[in-house]
């Protein structure tokens, strides 16, 4: 399970959760959980376009998920931000349906954008996936104190000059950023479980919000060795035990907040 | 008339077939559509297609009727939604994000299974994506009886619905039990979605959702004209997309058409940024009359 090959999976599948616990952290606080599933739903079809046209699917990735988080953010404002979050996602997988109808001999690619292919990253693909996470830790890492200031107290955010709109749309980008660095590592559906579960276990063990922050990282580390480790053992997709291990974790996370609640 | 139809387009059977199909998922769709958007629960409109999904891969993979697998596994998320989520949006979305997690880590589970065991290939590509113009016939009858079910089960809870989607609180005044309201209506929606997502694909069970009702509601101030221009709305997109779908092996070189999810979903957004139009010009007179010196009430 650590021979040679699996250095790289190990490593790659680390930094992915690191981020997706930092990220998914403010996911959960700000309730954004349907842009969060579009972004990187999304973003598949753009790796299915890039691969049509023979460019790097990365390009591709972090076009679409760019587009698809300035497109949210734009049309929110006007009309209904989740119908609107809505329409732009279905836009962008019916662009990527006619993507995949003009390829042939394409399902394992689909099937690994979508569901992850943990077990095949190369050693090339490391240092990309390390600077876009790096990124992205930092981008939060500046904008914690607006991000927090408008998720818990927007009067106070108001009151200091912050916009709403534009912490929103920059924060939309960052996760847009996640995407298309852990995409082709954990898959498109797989990101999003990892950006929700953890975080949101976090949160029902403690209201601390640093400490919060800290546990959904520790968790969402957790939950991908763990399920790195069982997809080694089973041969069975990693994105099944992402998936499953993230909502149980949530399930506990809830039990213990009811046990607080009932004999505290 | 060649011009606009390519020849063939009435005589062919899949494409009547297509057409039915499709005009009935969009009348249901249009009618849930509606109270989905009132109601904000887009999400969860979107997620159960993808949670019917996962039914689906797992009817395949153990041979029971796609038809239970996918409606099924959209009432059994409903449920689990119902159950987690609390009444609060936000809680609400969590809710809805955890289910569709779960459900899509199992997805994985079913169809790399499905993949492995039975030598079908092809099975992603359909349970994803579906194509409208493989309906299997033998559907039609439960489907229609489906949808009726949900039509008259919305028609009977309809005042109650309405009431407790625009205010919650006003309904619980009037003793209108909006707990078990929002549980009915969610089922509804699951087997809504369910039934849409095992025709169409699941891409276009949610466009069809939320397209032409969100158009509607951009349009129409009451809720009757909403219903009625939703329905109509996505009725003539359906047909003008598997139309397009149609002409479009002719277009391209190959021969090798676009799906009709990817033309139903242009036309519904396009329908959609359309709508908008007339509200923006709204905005802009009246962005123009506030800049003049005699200034404009707010």
């Amino acid at each position: 399970m650590f021979s040679n090959f699996m250095v790289t999976t190990w490593e790659s599948a680390t930094i992915v959760a690191l981020v997706a616990g930092v990220v998914g952290f403010f996911v959960v606080l700000r309730g954004v959980a349907f842009p969060a599933h579009a972004i990187p739903n999304g973003a598949f079809a753009g790796a299915a376009g890039a691969n049509l046209i023979g460019i790097n699917p990365l390009i591709g990735l972090g076009v679409f998920s760019l587009g698809a988080a300035l497109g949210i953010n734009g049309l929110g404002r006007r009309g209904r931000a989740d119908a609107v979050t809505g329409l732009v996602l279905v836009m962008m997988l019916a662009l990527g349906a006619a993507f995949l109808s003009q390829t042939t001999e394409y399902e394992p690619q689909i099937f690994s954008l979508l569901f992850g292919e943990v077990l095949g990253v190369s050693s090339s693909q490391i240092a990309p996936i390390a600077v876009m996470g790096l990124l992205c830790v930092v981008a939060v890492g500046v904008l914690y104190r607006p991000l927090m200031l408008t998720s818990i107290v927007p009067d106070i955010a108001a009151a200091r000059g912050l916009r709403p709109q534009r912490i929103e749309l920059a924060f939309l980008v960052v996760v847009a950023l996640a995407t298309t660095m852990t995409v082709p590592v954990v898959g498109a559906l797989l990101m999003y479980s990892l950006m929700m579960g953890p975080p949101a276990a976090a949160r029902s063990f403690t209201s601390r919000p640093g400490l919060a922050m800290g546990l959904s990282v520790a968790f969402s580390l957790l939950v991908v060795w763990s399920s790195i480790a069982s997809a080694f053992q089973t041969n069975w997709p990693v994105g099944f035990f992402v998936g499953t291990f993230s909502a149980g974790l949530f399930g506990l996370g809830r039990l213990y907040a009811w046990w607080q609640r009932r004999f505290r | 008339m060649h011009f606009l139809v390519e020849p063939g387009f009435w005589s062919n059977q899949p494409v009547r077939t297509a057409l039915l199909v499709g005009a009935l998922s969009a009348i249901v769709s249009a009618v849930i559509g509606v109270f989905t958007i009132l109601r904000s629960q887009s999400f969860a409109g979107h997620a159960l297609t993808d949670v019917a999904t996962t039914g689906g891969s797992g009817a395949f993979l153990f041979g029971l009727s796609p038809l239970l697998g996918f409606v099924g596994g959209g009432l059994l998320g409903a449920g689990a939604m119902d159950a987690i989520g609390v009444q609060r949006v936000r809680s609400r979305d969590l809710a809805t994000g955890i289910v569709l997690g779960a459900a899509t880590g199992l997805s994985a589970l079913f169809l790399y299974l499905d993949a492995t065991t039975t030598s079908t290939t092809g099975a992603v590509q359909q349970v994803l994506f579906g194509s409208i113009f493989t309906v299997d016939r033998s559907l039609l009858v439960p489907m229609v009886a489906l949808s009726a079910l949900v039509l008259v089960c919305v028609g009977t809870i309809y005042r109650p619905l309405l009431l407790s989607s625009v205010s919650p609180e006003l309904a619980r005044a009037r003793t209108i039990p909006v707990r078990l309201v929002s549980l009915l209506f969610i089922l509804a929606l699951a087997v809504s979605v369910g039934l849409t997502a095992i025709v169409t694909g699941s891409i276009l069970s949610t466009a069809l959702l939320l397209g032409p009702a969100a158009t509607a509601l951009r349009l129409s101030r009451n809720l009757r004209g909403a219903l009625i221009l939703s329905v109509t709305l996505g009725v003539i997109t359906t047909c003008l997309g598997i139309l397009l779908a149609y002409d479009s092996s002719a277009w391209v070189s190959s021969g090798q058409g676009l799906p009709v999810s990817f033309f139903i979903v242009l036309v519904t957004f396009l329908g959609y940024l359309v709508a908008g139009v007339p509200a923006l010009q709204r905005r802009v007179k009246g962005a123009t009359v506030d800049a003049a010196p005699t200034g404009g009430c707010h």
